[in-house]
């Protein structure tokens, strides 16, 4: 039999077919009318209208039958809350039924069916089933109290889940042990603060008893929650990974990457001097390796973690280089983390194999990769001083192949060894000299540009070098500017005779013609040093160079305790706390390793870095590329990474702010990411070079919003607010509001690019809502925005778009394109824009309408603090087309009866009552539809007090 | 944990879509299908349909090849793995465990593959109800259950088993398989013949400098059991692992002269979860009761003492700019008895190459531009022989400065022995129950080394 006949297109029709279908009196053919309804759903096909023939296909002693149509319930019981109790009854009887699998999977529907009103009814066979006598129906109860906890915390709490569920840790079946460790721990982890999971040794014990014996899944659950045990002291620590060790020989992967994470959280506890501390770490290395052997997916996941191993405990791996050597084959995102991996582990001991690996790596095809490749000489040459000769000699051989990126990349490094390595290279100026009209890159541009600056009087024509980039001086990124600015002010600094006319030229440029202020800034700077103190400008510019540290892109040791803690984790994937990437309050506890025990390696505080870079050396380290991400965003970005060098630290750190938020923006929005962490440098080190360099933030701060107040006749206007922050839209900043003026809704928005990169093809969509609100033309964006513009757009809007009922009523969802990504965010708009023109009812009308409509549809509403008269608000209200109808003066009180018309034709009629002296008024509503007089008190309220 | 499971087909339309948490697709994960009139579903802002969208926009219709198996889109994680032409993708939007998620995607495609063979379009649409309600019996709440074939097996099936035909104590010994801690096999199993098999499988990997210097070699290798045995039988494995020989060879000293040299290093094992761990670690023994049927015994690698079956002798010399001579010789390193396989060189060709000539001693070859590589077959080959082939390519002169990136001489064969040196000593079956004893069960052994990636640089 083939079920591929349920995919073919449908016509139309089809759902009253369906209907016939399901409700036939012949098992079969309800059973495959049932299939395809299921098949539609699958595709994407609106089957909800289905939802009562469906149920009363739930009475069957069929399981198969039973399942699709439990699978149809759990779609749609939450869009179809009221008739999903007409199902509670079929689950009640189910939890009772003889056969367990019949039970287990009645309270595990019940469970993913996210209806409050059902949830009153799960409590009660919930009960049952976690006592159940069968273990597969308790171990599906034990996932169920998660499912609840989820849809509403408190009664599972009050309904006393928890401790039944504590129990079940004790229970005798494995595997119910391994389900209520994992419910447990989830919910643990949304309150952090609780003791639900009361670790103590005898739990632990049961634990690790039923780790021997459940199903792999239920052993990672288990060595998961195991890591979050802290040991009272260091006999525990050791006894805990005795038991825990074998799991290294576990098939399932996962299984070996959670075990490693418990013992590398448990050995911060054990003295370096015990045996069985050096035992553990040999015992560390196999696995790890044989995890390269796993499919590619899970090798990436492998080697990202080995990756922070790698930098916590460089000894376990230290002589495993070669498994890391890059296979031809190998999906790209496994090379680039093998390279990665590699020049952390390159030695003196390795470093001849290592070299020649990345020289056969260079020739590669993929230019990421390649780029990767050449930086890493690069970097081993920094690492290791013994290999720093043969790594230039291999760079200068790449040069010489002439491929474009290779050269870039080399010189980029090339720089770097220079500032390692003062006064022992720098023979191989000329040949970089020779390429100089190669580098079309900024990067590479600038660290040329640095080179002849720094040995500008080695140089006979560094002049004339620097003179011909100066031309298009307009055309160049920022950090080319900025290291042009520099480069010159070193030579003239170091051959001032000959060369004041560029310094006046540059300097006029950066400071007159340019509106880039971080350039302007730096340019009035040197200006007013050489102007002032020409010796001061020669200590400042040419001033000592702090050493660069071997160590780059290393992360920093808080971080990396705690990614220790989440070893197997997408947290140990992202290289990211998961406050980064998860939403809420779950996951966000932080973790860390345990104090490590006094012992003989007191010393090593965990403030050093963990490679043993002697202590102070930590500031100098050279702002990292961060991962690869970090490399590509910093093409396009160009920070100014090879900043002068006095205002090294401060210019990166501002630099690196954009690169961090853009970062972040990409995989989430917490500020502090990757990028931001990853620096050690304290903005506050260099006082002299903050001057000379603008922090990225304050950048933004310049162009911050002038909210604007509608100012314009018609109804009222509420001012611009933000709602779309820069932050959660890489850097495109949206604040807007809506407008009503003769007849014609818009949406005024004001647009402001925060980000350093142009933007173009704007587009704008509005989700169906409930007034059917649309654009009624494109969004027109005539030029390109670019960095740090603000447009201003009016958009106008049609009411006859698509209808679906929003939560709330006046929520309106909106997507924006432009070049870089898309973004979404909703805001509410004010529904006194869809009060109509003609909204105004005759006195007879009026009068009948309003007796019409029932009672309890009348709203009340209290409206403080609005001392107006009947007269003023009267026509205050009717700039907005909320029309007074008729006015009486009862027991000297005024009262104003007055309509309003919503675009889809629905009528308010409202009664407002003043009192002269009292601030306050009374607004009663009547309305047919009584969901929108809120939202129509909300725009009496509004118009009132604006 | 797993928010959420979809199967896509190359197209990136839906097969499959299992949600199984709110928390995936919220709006913020929509995507610009919304702005794509041509997209299946233009408008439909459903919430579980944003992360389907996000993923097809992001992953499947990317034009640069995958960077990450784990994308992040607007707070959501896509963990992605591709069979063919189907995408098996988990969504979620906690910090899960990255490893079990993989691996959770693997074993799905293992489960399926044991139901209907072959993951593909066809397959997937054919039995779409089936995969439903796997997917609903071994991911709760986004929690892998029980995803052993052998138990999902006796109540998972493609008929449908109608509750009442069971009887009680059927319905008890389900459950008790399922959640039980032998999972992986049921009770009451009979055979007439007690039999079982073992296949020892390596793969051989290399990487060698054009020199000849062994850049990296290892060896890993698996051992895939087929039993059919009665009862639950108490099986134990040995083999001449270098570890247990010592052990042993303290007790009796001639043994350890004789056996010492055979013994191996394994450098890690990890096995199937049948065997106890507890008990390798302790005592380094192997002892289990297997599932019915063919599984994955154990895994093991080795670096040291490797027989490295072929030996690649490269010889390439550039004449001018358009001609390229290439001279390959293949050396076989085993016993003269024995033959090896399916043997096949691929020696790599430049982009532009434009002709060339071929001559092998032995077998066929073959240039194959659509493969730029020259691929070389030869049946058989016994042991301590050696071939040759050289070629004559003839390239059109380009004005691209980048080099050709020469990747490195590939092999593949197939040989029967270990390459490892890996020896299977014994596999002792008891079952105490059964009247059936070790000497009744009937055994077979064959081992079979393959090529990995078998490269030689030039």
């Amino acid at each position: 039999m083939t079920d591929s006949k349920y995919f073919t297109t449908t016509k139309k029709g089809e759902i009253f077919e369906l209907k016939a279908e399901l409700n036939s009196d012949k098992k079969e053919k309800k059973k495959e009318a049932v299939k395809k309804v299921i098949a539609s759903m699958t595709v994407g096909k609106d089957v909800s209208a289905l939802f009562p023939d469906v149920v009363n296909c739930m009475q069957t002693d069929n399981l198969e039958l039973k399942k699709l149509v439990y699978l149809y319930l759990m779609n749609y019981a939450k869009s179809q809350p009221d008739m999903a109790i007409m199902a509670v009854n079929t689950f009640v009887k189910d939890c009772e039924d003889p056969n367990p699998l019949i039970r287990a999977l009645a309270v595990r529907t019940m469970g993913c069916i996210r209806v409050d009103k059902i949830t009153e009814y799960l409590c009660e066979p919930l009960r049952k089933c976690l006592k159940d006598e069968d273990p597969y129906v308790r171990k599906t109860a034990a996932v169920c109290v998660a499912k609840l906890h989820d849809i509403n915390a408190q009664l599972v709490e009050d309904q006393g889940f928890l401790d039944t569920l504590k129990d079940l840790i004790s229970d005798s079946n494995p595997m119910v042990v391994a389900n209520a460790v994992a419910a447990l721990s989830e919910i643990a982890e949304s309150h952090p603060s609780s003791n639900l999971l009361d670790l103590n040794p005898q739990s632990i014990n049961k634990l690790l008893t039923a780790l021997n014996e459940c199903t792999e899944w239920g052993q990672i659950f288990i060595l998961d929650c195991l890591a979050n045990y802290m040991p009272k002291d260091d006999r525990e620590a050791q006894s805990i990974c005795e038991r825990v060790t074998p799991r290294l020989s576990h098939a399932n992967s996962a299984v070996v990457l959670s075990a490693v994470k418990v013992l590398m959280k448990f050995m911060e506890m054990l003295s370096k001097d015990l045996d069985y501390y050096g035992t553990l770490l040999k015992k560390l290395a196999p696995p790890l390796v044989t995890l390269l052997s796993a499919e590619p997916e899970l090798q990436y996941v492998a080697l990202r973690n080995i990756n922070l191993i790698v930098q916590k405990r460089p000894e376990i791996l230290k002589h495993e280089m070669k498994v890391f050597f890059v296979k031809y084959n190998d999906p790209i995102y496994v090379k680039l983390e093998k390279l990665d991996i590699m020049i952390r582990l390159a030695s003196q001991a390795n470093i001849a194999q290592v070299l020649a690996e990345l020289k056969e790596y260079a020739t590669e095809v993929d230019v990421d990769f390649v780029r990767k490749a050449v930086r890493a000489i690069g970097r081993c040459a920094i690492k290791v001083e013994q290999s720093a000769e043969r790594c230039v000699s291999t760079l200068l051989d790449l040069i010489q192949t002439k491929v474009n990126y290779v050269v870039q990349e080399a010189i980029v490094v090339i720089k770097d060894i220079f500032r390692k390595y003062p006064n022992k290279y720098e023979s191989v100026i000329a040949t970089l000299c020779e390429n100089l009209d190669s580098l079309d890159e900024p990067e590479a541009r600038a660290a040329m540009i640095w080179i002849v600056g720094e040995y500008a009087e080695r140089i006979d024509n560094a002049d004339e070098l620097l003179e011909s980039f100066l031309e298009g001086f307009h055309d160049e990124s920022t950090q080319v500017q900025l290291q042009l600015l520099t480069a010159i002010v070193k030579l003239f600094l170091k051959k001032p005779t000959e060369t004041q006319e560029l310094v006046q030229q540059v300097l006029s440029l950066a400071t007159q013609d340019s509106d880039n202020p971080d350039l302007r800034d730096r340019g009035y700077i040197y200006w007013r040093l050489l102007s002032t103190d020409p010796v001061a400008a020669k200590e400042v510019v040419l001033a000592e160079k702090p050493l660069i540290s071997e160590e780059t892109d290393l992360i920093e040791p808080t971080l990396l305790d705690e990614l220790i803690c989440y070893i197997g984790t997408l947290a140990s994937v992202y290289h990211k706390p998961p406050s980064a990437f998860v939403e809420g309050g779950r996951g966000v506890v932080h973790k860390s390793l345990p104090p490590r025990t006094a012992s003989s390696e007191s010393a090593e505080s965990p403030e050093t870095a963990p490679t043993g870079a002697p202590p102070g050396e930590q500031p100098d380290v050279i702002p990292a590329q961060g991962d690869l991400l970090g490399d590509l965003l910093n093409l396009d970005l160009g920070p100014p990474v090879s900043g002068p060098p006095l205002a090294t630290s401060s210019v990166q750190m501002g630099a690196v702010d954009l690169l961090g938020g853009g970062l972040d923006s990409l995989m989430g929005d917490e500020p502090e990411g990757i990028g931001g962490t990853n620096f050690v440098a304290p903005p506050t080190a260099a006082v002299p070079a903050n001057l000379g360099a603008p922090i990225g933030s304050g950048l933004s701060d310049l162009f911050d919003l002038t909210s604007g107040v509608g100012t314009l006749s018609g109804s009222y206007v509420a001012p611009k607010a933000v709602w779309l922050p820069a932050m959660k839209a890489k850097g495109l900043e949206i604040s807007g509001t809506f407008t009503r003026q003769v007849g014609s809704i818009s949406m005024d928005l004001q647009l402001t690019n925060k980000a350093l990169q142009v933007m173009t093809d704007f587009a704008i969509q509005f989700n169906r809502n409930s007034f059917g609100l649309a654009p009624a033309a494109p969004l027109q964006v005539h030029a390109p925005l670019s960095p740090n513009q603000t447009v201003e757009i009016s958009l106008p809007l049609s009411t006859v778009g698509s209808v679906m009922k929003m939560e709330p009523l006046n929520n309106l969802q909106v997507a924006v394109k432009n070049n870089i990504d898309v973004f979404y965010f909703s805001t509410l708009y004010p529904l006194h824009i869809l009060f109509v023109e003609d909204g105004k009812m005759d006195r007879q009308m009026f009068l009948a309408t309003w007796k019409d409509i029932p009672n309890e549809n009348e709203a009340q509403f209290q409206i403080r603090d609005c001392p107006l008269n009947a007269e003023a608000a009267s026509s205050k209200l009717q700039s907005s087309n909320i029309f007074t109808v008729a006015k009486r003066n009862v027991e000297g009180q005024d009262m104003l009866y007055q309509s309003l018309k919503l675009t889809n034709g629905i009528w308010v009629l409202a009664e407002l009552r003043i009192q002269p002296g009292n601030p306050s008024c009374t607004l009663s509503l009547k309305c047919r539809a009584p969901e929108v007089s809120q939202h129509v008190y909300q725009a009496y309220e509004t118009i009132l007090k604006n | 944990m797993i928010g959420g499971l979809f199967i896509y087909n190359h197209k990136g339309e839906v097969l499959i879509s299992r949600v199984y948490r709110d928390d995936i697709g919220s709006r913020q994960a929509a995507d610009s299908a919304v702005f794509s009139s041509s997209g299946p579903f233009p408008g439909e802002w459903l919430e579980a349909r944003n992360a389907v969208d996000a993923f097809r926009v992001n992953v499947i219709h990317a034009r640069q090849q995958v960077r990450s198996p784990v994308t992040n889109i607007a707070r959501t994680s896509f963990f992605h793995v591709k069979r063919s032409n189907i995408w098996l993708a988990a969504v979620t939007k906690q910090n899960v465990n990255a490893a079990m998620v993989f691996e959770f995607l693997y074993k799905m495609c293992d489960v399926m593959a044991a139901y209907f063979g072959k993951i593909s379009e066809e397959n997937i649409k054919n039995n779409f109800v089936l995969i439903y309600e796997l997917l609903d019996e071994i991911l709760d709440f986004g929690y892998p259950q029980n995803s052993e074939t052998g138990a999902l097996k006796t109540f998972i099936t493609q008929q449908g088993i109608k509750s009442q035909h069971q009887t009680k104590e059927e319905q008890s010994q389900i459950t008790s398989q399922v959640t039980g801690q032998i999972g992986w096999r049921r009770e009451g199993i009979k055979y007439r013949r007690n039999e079982l098999f073992l296949d020892v499988l390596e793969s051989v990997n290399l990487l060698m400098s054009p020199q000849g210097q062994v850049l990296s070699a290892h060896v890993s290798g698996r051992v895939v059991m087929k039993s059919y045995l009665s009862g639950m039988p108490e099986c134990k494995f040995g083999m001449n692992d270098k570890i247990v020989i010592e052990k042993q060879g303290k007790g009796t000293a001639d043994e350890t002269s004789k056996s010492g040299k055979q013994s191996i290093a394994i450098d890690d094992c990890t096995f199937h979860q049948c065997v106890r761990l507890s008990k390798f670690d302790s005592e380094r023994s192997i002892s289990f009761i297997p599932p019915d049927g063919e599984f994955e015994l154990m895994r093991y690698r080795t670096t040291k003492d490797i027989i490295l079956p072929f030996r690649v002798i490269p010889l390439v010399r550039e004449v001018g700019r358009t001609k390229l001579e290439v001279k390959v010789v293949i050396k076989s390193n085993f016993k003269p008895s024995l033959l090896a396989q399916k043997i096949e060189v691929r020696i790599p060709t430049p982009l532009n190459t434009s002709g060339v000539q071929v001559i092998c001693m032995k077998g066929k070859a073959k240039y194959k531009a659509s493969e730029n590589a020259i691929v070389w077959k030869i049946k058989r080959m016994a042991g301590m022989k050696e071939s040759q082939i050289s070629a004559e390519i003839e390239l059109l002169p380009t004005n691209d400065k980048k080099k050709w990136a020469r990747p490195p001489i590939s092999m593949n064969f197939e040989v029967p022995f270990a390459p490892s040196g890996l020896k299977v000593r014994y596999l002792k079956v008891f079952e105490p129950k059964l009247n059936y004893s070790d000497h009744d069960v009937i055994k077979w052994v064959r081992y079979i080394g393959r090529s990995g990636i078998y490269e030689t640089r030039c």
